[in-house]
């Protein structure tokens, strides 16, 4: 008996141990940008998700530019190839980087206790977009190195093949011309991605990019993204509507998404919704199947407010100092080059965050269409963070989509509008809960 | 148990001291030395066992009173919240019945494999080789299994291709839909986990003294009135411990359906679940609660199991 006590005593106390484990932070550090580059001195370690780039050798080169400006700081490279799920372990000690990419698991109210400060957002937001989407307290922590707009990928030559010249206006006249593009050619008219989940996800991109409207990000903080009218029912009922009249892959739930690539490349696939970014990769697949790389076009969300589209600009993971580094100031020399000097965004055909930089050649369709670029508010995105994740619903995660295109291509049994409607009144309801 | 573990972990610190600078021990020593030698050994894998066993355990039922996120350094302690929320909840049950099919898959693994370990422990042809094909499968890591079998099932792939060799041609999406999604995927399990139940069997039969065999035919038994009579009973233990393993198995399938499927078109699994309940939504908390309650569930199991198939002696005279 009294062995047992002991025992206990001793688990309770392991137990305690583990509660009041996490320690505590200094809080409102600052990384300043230096006067003088060639006083700037140190050894930092960015951590990247672009396990490509640092294999390849890319990073090193920008890395050596770098050092002509800045030649005594020394830069290395982790790369992690399960950014999300390694960096987020990571962050429960001091040892993340002296630079990296702020894993979108973390909250933005806790980023002052992980990142150092790179400023203000009424000073920074002159020079840079996407500055809102780290701002805490009106400091701003992160800066993406690039952008990109939401949009289908697809393949000229296909869609001209059957007979569609101009971007559909309509949801309706795309389901249409998706139609078209099955009767007359042999290319799968959409290519959901499936399997691979998270090109699924992309559909929220298509908030705002539908309504045109820049408080869209607040609209889904306060109001039903699934209500009649509203820009995710929009998308949701397309996505539904494309997969119920078969305009997809015969059995989706094997899909391959390297494989996908070459295949729109040479017109075995005629559309997917992805992003600005994929355009490059398309190209690339295109140049080693031996396409040409200018069959792949792209093309906003079919959806017009007063005669133009719109598309919404958003940022990559954003860039931060960790507020344990050694080296804050060359961390920071380095964050600041790479943004503004580096020609990261310009070699990857994306948006640079620099508001002075002309935009990217893979939009010069848009640019020729005056499809409107619009920099959404993200005041409440930590708000909409925690109603997603609280409702457990995830609209940047795969699952409700997926069961939406079991749903479509009747693996299950229901109805679109009951499957739309459920999850408005879950969103509204962890909302009230959560507001209260 | 524990007596021992305070006598070593007392004496086992004077025994160096005392051992080290004299020429010729004293047989007190000597004999403090034979009895802390065992557990000198068992430091190691003891170490290892509570550090990668026990306190993470302990930590997990800690977070499991919590509403902790996973990263923010901030966490309250909300009680047994949690498991009223997991307990009020029945849709986080459900995936239960997916089980269902690991479960009946599991049964048709375990006969299979008793046939095959009953077989092939007698005189047969390549009967080592027939053991590396069975036992194979297990060597492969899950992971790759995963992917390979999405080849395998994929449209037009190496399943559709091999039944269009005998000229049936199906124009079947083998993950498409909930049920055949779940018997693929089962399939796949079973496909795996043979080789080791067979292995298992295998090892208990040979165990087994030849001379009852020669005996049994002496007076006449067929190879089932052998199989019926000494080598059922006589691998008994094993059998009961393979169908444990099977039913723990089936609760807590997590591998083959998250690399195949990632719990889609209704393959979500219990562990599936909870991995996303951590990872994807951030419930670190409500996840660490799910966990215990599958540690439970699968204790309870075993218990319940143990009660009604006692663990008896094996006696084959």
């Amino acid at each position: 008996m009294n062995r047992r006590t002991v025992l206990a005593m001793a688990s309770g106390a392991l137990l305690l141990s583990a509660c009041t484990g996490t320690g505590g932070s200094s809080k409102g550090a600052e990384a300043k940008a230096a006067d003088d580059p060639s006083k700037v001195s140190g050894t930092i370690t960015v951590l990247t998700h672009r396990t490509d780039l640092v294999q390849d050798g890319t990073m090193k080169k920008y890395a050596a530019e770098f050092n002509k400006t800045y030649p005594q700081v020394k830069v290395e490279f982790d790369a992690i190839t399960d950014y999300e799920g390694e960096v987020r372990i990571r962050m429960n000690t001091e040892n993340y980087g002296d630079v990296l990419m702020i894993p979108a698991v973390i909250e933005k109210k806790d980023y002052p206790r992980f990142f150092a400060s790179l400023g203000t957002q009424a000073e920074r937001s002159k020079t840079y977009r996407f500055t809102d989407y780290t701002t805490v307290d009106g400091k701003v922590y992160g800066q993406s190195p690039l952008g990109a707009v939401p949009g289908f990928i697809y393949n000229k030559k296909v869609w001209s093949e059957a007979g569609v010249t101009d971007w559909p206006t309509r949801p309706a006249e795309f389901l249409d011309d998706l139609k078209a593009i099955k009767s007359k050619t042999d290319a799968i008219p959409y290519y959901t991605n499936f399997k691979d989940m998270w090109p699924l996800t992309q559909w929220t991109d298509a908030n705002g990019s539908v309504s045109c409207d820049e408080q869209a990000t607040t609209g889904l903080a306060e109001g039903d993204p699934w209500a009649e009218g509203a820009d995710l029912r929009t998308a949701d009922t397309l996505l539904y509507d494309i997969v119920h009249e078969g305009l997809v892959e015969k059995d989706p739930t094997t899909t391959n998404w390297e494989a996908s690539k070459p295949r729109i490349a040479k017109g075995e696939i005629a559309t997917m919704w992805l992003g600005s970014w994929a355009v490059i990769q398309m190209q690339g697949a295109a140049k080693q199947a031996g396409a040409d790389p200018d069959d792949i076009g792209f093309m906003p969300f079919p959806a017009q407010k007063n005669g133009t589209f719109c598309a919404v600009a958003k940022p990559d993971y954003n860039q931060a100092v960790n507020i344990h580094s050694e080296h804050k100031e060359a961390a920071r020399a380095w964050l600041d080059w790479f943004t503004d000097k580096s020609g990261y965004a310009a070699d990857n055909l994306a948006l640079s965050p620099l508001r002075s930089a002309p935009l990217p050649t893979v939009m010069k369709p848009y640019e020729e269409a005056g499809v409107k670029i619009l920099d959404l508010d993200d005041t409440k995105g930590a708000v909409v963070k925690s109603i997603d994740n609280q409702s457990e619903i995830g609209i940047y995660k795969p699952d409700y989509r997926q069961d939406l295109v079991d749903l479509a291509r009747g693996a299950t049994k229901g109805d679109l509008d009951d499957f739309l409607n459920d999850l408005g009144e879950k969103w509204t309801q962890t909302q009230q809960s959560l507001g209260s | 148990m524990t007596d021992t573990t305070e006598k070593a972990a007392v004496q086992a610190p004077a025994g160096p001291v005392g051992a080290a600078p004299e020429p010729a021990p004293a047989p007190r020593t000597a004999r403090l030395w034979r009895g802390a030698t065992p557990w000198l050994f068992l430091l190691g894998p003891l170490a290892l066992l509570i550090v990668f066993t026990y306190a993470p355990i302990a930590n997990m039922v800690a977070y499991s009173f919590t509403d902790w996120d996973g990263v923010s350094p901030e966490l309250h302690y909300t009680g047994a919240e949690n498991y009223a929320e997991l307990f009020t909840r029945s849709d986080l049950f459900e995936v239960f019945w997916v089980s269902g099919y690991y479960l009946a898959a599991s049964v048709f693994q375990i006969v299979a494999a008793l046939y095959f370990a009953t077989i092939l422990s007698f005189n047969v042809r390549f009967r080592n080789f027939f053991k590396g094909v069975l036992f194979f499968p297990y060597l492969v890591n899950g992971v790759a299994i995963g992917f390979v079998f999405l080849y395998f099932f994929q449209d037009g792939g190496t399943l559709d291709s091999v039944l269009g060799l005998f000229g049936v041609e199906t124009d079947r999406a083998w993950l498409g839909t909930p049920e055949s999604a779940n018997t693929s995927l089962a399939a796949v399990s079973v496909w795996r986990y043979l080789g080791l139940n067979f292995v298992l069997f295998l090892g208990a039969i040979q165990s087994i003294p030849g001379e009852l065999y020669e005996a049994a035919e002496l007076d006449g038994a067929n190879r089932w009135h052998q199989f019926r009579h000494i080598i059922a009973p006589g691998i008994k233990p094993v059998l009961s411990l393979t169908v444990i393993l099977s039913i723990s198995g089936s609760l807590s399938v997590f591998e083959i359906p998250y690399i195949m499927t990632g719990g889609a078109t209704g393959t979500e699994t219990f562990v599936i679940q909870t991995v996303k309940l951590a990872f994807q939504f951030n419930k670190t908390g409500l996840a660490s609660a799910a966990a215990v309650v599958l540690l439970l569930i699968v204790l309870a199991v075993t218990w319940v199991q143990r009660r009604l198939v006692p663990d008896d002696k094996v006696d084959l005279a």
